[in-house]
């Protein structure tokens, strides 16, 4: 098996026993990236003496691709955006640091949706992604170069980030397992805001256990990230020894599973899944989230209230690109702005923009808020009667180049992933099986309340155990 | 609902070409036609989340330490003078 199909279990296997170096690992990527990532795009950009020189100083460590929003030390972080092309990150961001003195080393900078904001990748202004199981399908979004890097096998694992369904579900649409964790448990220092209120850094691995040790590197407690309480964070990968779905009581919202749209491939898998788990000891109890409904429409005032203000600081004062056309301040403003974004993001902040103006904040943003209070107490109550609810991840397979013209219809995408962000819950996405005509990869979600990634982990194994 | 993209555009400190409001326009008041369905919703006496978690006086300790060097912070700027970011006149009639 080439080294660049290794997860990040075996490579810490190999490495320990001496059978290779990091730096094997490292040049394995590269040659890899060499032969394929003309025709994938996962990569925006790999440093390959970079990642060389880092696996030289920590022979032991496993090379990990980043997304390209996260700051690396002396590494471009262009977030996908014209408006960041040349920019050097000038510190690490926490998760990196927490990274490299855990046995990793970041190596290659993905491709994303701008500022995060896509579900597809398309929305990148410096690169096409296409997906490593048909060329001809987006990656999903907006972590499509992780879940691609990942998928396709350039890349033993990849950073994504979630803010409402970034991380799940492009992993669904690549094979690939993603987890976004709760709220708080892992770090945003050094990671370009985008909703904050929402914005999580998550693993995107080859198996549910390379994401337990990934997430272990990545969680805890930060001083320069306010929202990181300081919980101990266990030992995910231990904790999966006998991992069993015996005895978990599994919910099923009929939110989630009697929606009409979705695609029957999609259905059938999820059924499957479900039955899978309920052979496997599961118990099922069916449970209601009767605000899921709304979830969109409070995501959609939130994210692109909180992204209006964050990307305020894109103004060609301290960084990022200043127009050359530019008389005055304003225009500085105006027209750095204008011509650094792409047409995502700026009607992002627009809306945002929008619903925060005088006037129209209690209507838009300030309701937002108290529906979304609603939204978490259904997820509270549920929690209540289950150990962790299992739902469609998306409601198609990943589709064609250009499927989704209309912005509100990619937005539908996030449909089942957006709820339990802004519940600030977690959630993975695990491999569930493929569509019979397209032969497409489809996952499945299972969500469990606030810091019980652990359990999390546990079921998604179990569900992964009981589905080989 | 008729949202005034040229105003809110003006407000977030964005150029549109023409162009540009001519397509966001149709695209923007459908959004917000769609986000409108939480007005149906009873919140009466619900308390607003602001935050995906509660938490509450994050403090640190409040020691000076390390900041990043002057050069660094520069590395990135448009255009500079010296130890600043260099910037069009901002305030009307003063010397430059």
């Amino acid at each position: 098996m080439p080294l660049y199909e290794l997860g990040i279990k075996a490579a810490q296997e190999g490495l320990a026993k001496g059978e290779f170096t990091s730096a094997d690992l490292v040049e394995s990527i590269i040659a890899r990236y060499h032969e394929r990532n003309g025709e994938i795009g996962a990569y925006l950009t790999f440093d390959e003496e970079g990642a060389l020189r880092l696996a030289h100083e920590n022979p032991k460590a496993v090379p990990i691709a980043i997304k390209d929003l996260i700051n690396v030390a002396g590494q471009p972080c262009t977030c996908a955006s014209k408006i960041l092309k040349g920019y050097v990150s000038p510190y690490d961001a926490t998760v990196i640091r927490n990274l490299k003195a855990n046995g990793f080393i970041p190596a290659g900078r993905v491709n994303m949706d701008e500022f995060a904001m896509g579900s597809s990748t398309e929305n990148s202004g410096l690169g096409v992604t296409r997906n490593p199981y048909d060329l001809t399908r987006v990656p999903g979004g907006s972590s499509g170069g992780s879940a691609a890097a990942v998928g396709g096998n350039l890349a033993i694992a990849a950073l994504g980030s979630d803010t409402g369904g970034s991380i799940r579900q492009p992993a669904s649409f690549c094979n690939c397992v993603g987890v976004k964790p709760s709220y708080g448990r892992v770090s945003r220092y050094g990671v370009t805001a985008f909703a904050s209120s929402l914005d999580q850094v998550g693993p995107m691995t080859k198996s549910v256990e390379d994401a337990a040790i990934l997430l272990k590197a990545l969680a805890g407690h930060d001083e320069m990230d306010g929202t990181t309480p300081d919980v101990p964070v266990p030992d995910y990968a231990a904790a999966l020894a006998g991992a069993t779905m015996k005895g978990v009581r599994l919910g099923l919202a009929k939110e989630y599973l009697e929606v009409t749209g979705m695609d029957p491939e999609v259905k059938r898998i999820t059924d499957e899944a479900i039955r899978a788990c309920e052979a496997a000891g599961a118990e099922l109890v069916e449970v209601s989230l009767p605000h899921t409904e709304y979830a969109m429409a409070v995501y959609y005032i939130i994210a692109p209230a909180e992204a209006s203000a964050n990307l305020a600081r894109f103004d060609g004062v301290r960084y990022g690109h200043r127009s050359a056309q530019a008389t005055d301040v304003f225009s500085l403003y105006t027209k750095s702005r204008a011509e650094g974004f792409g047409p995502e993001v700026k009607r992002r902040i627009i809306m945002g923009t929008y619903v925060l103006s005088s006037g129209y904040y209690d209507a838009y943003y300030g309701r937002a808020q108290r529906v979304r209070t609603l939204i978490k107490r259904d997820f509270d109550a549920a929690f209540e009667k289950v150990d962790a609810l299992v739902t469609p991840c998306a409601p198609t397979p990943a589709f064609a180049f250009g499927a989704h013209q209309d912005p509100l219809t990619m937005y539908l995408n996030d449909l089942y992933t957006i709820p339990s962000a802004l519940a600030g819950v977690c959630a993975s996405s695990v491999p569930a099986g493929f569509t019979r005509d397209t032969h497409l990869p489809v996952g499945v979600q299972f969500i469990c309340g606030g810091f019980e990634e652990e359990k999390l982990l546990k079921v998604s194994k179990a569900y992964e155990d009981c589905n080989h | 609902m008729k949202i005034d993209v040229a105003y809110v555009a003006e407000l977030a400190r964005l150029e549109l070409t023409d162009e540009e409001k001519a397509v966001f326009q149709p695209q923007l008041e459908s959004i917000v036609g769609y986000v409108e369905k939480i007005s149906t919703v009873d919140v009466e006496g619900v308390e607003p989340m602001m935050h995906g978690r509660e938490i509450v006086n994050a403090f640190r300790e409040d020691i000076v330490r390390e900041s990043l060097p002057v050069e660094t912070a520069l590395a990135n700027a448009p255009q500079r003078v010296g130890d600043e970011f260099l910037l069009p006149k901002i305030v009307e009639g003063a010397d430059s």
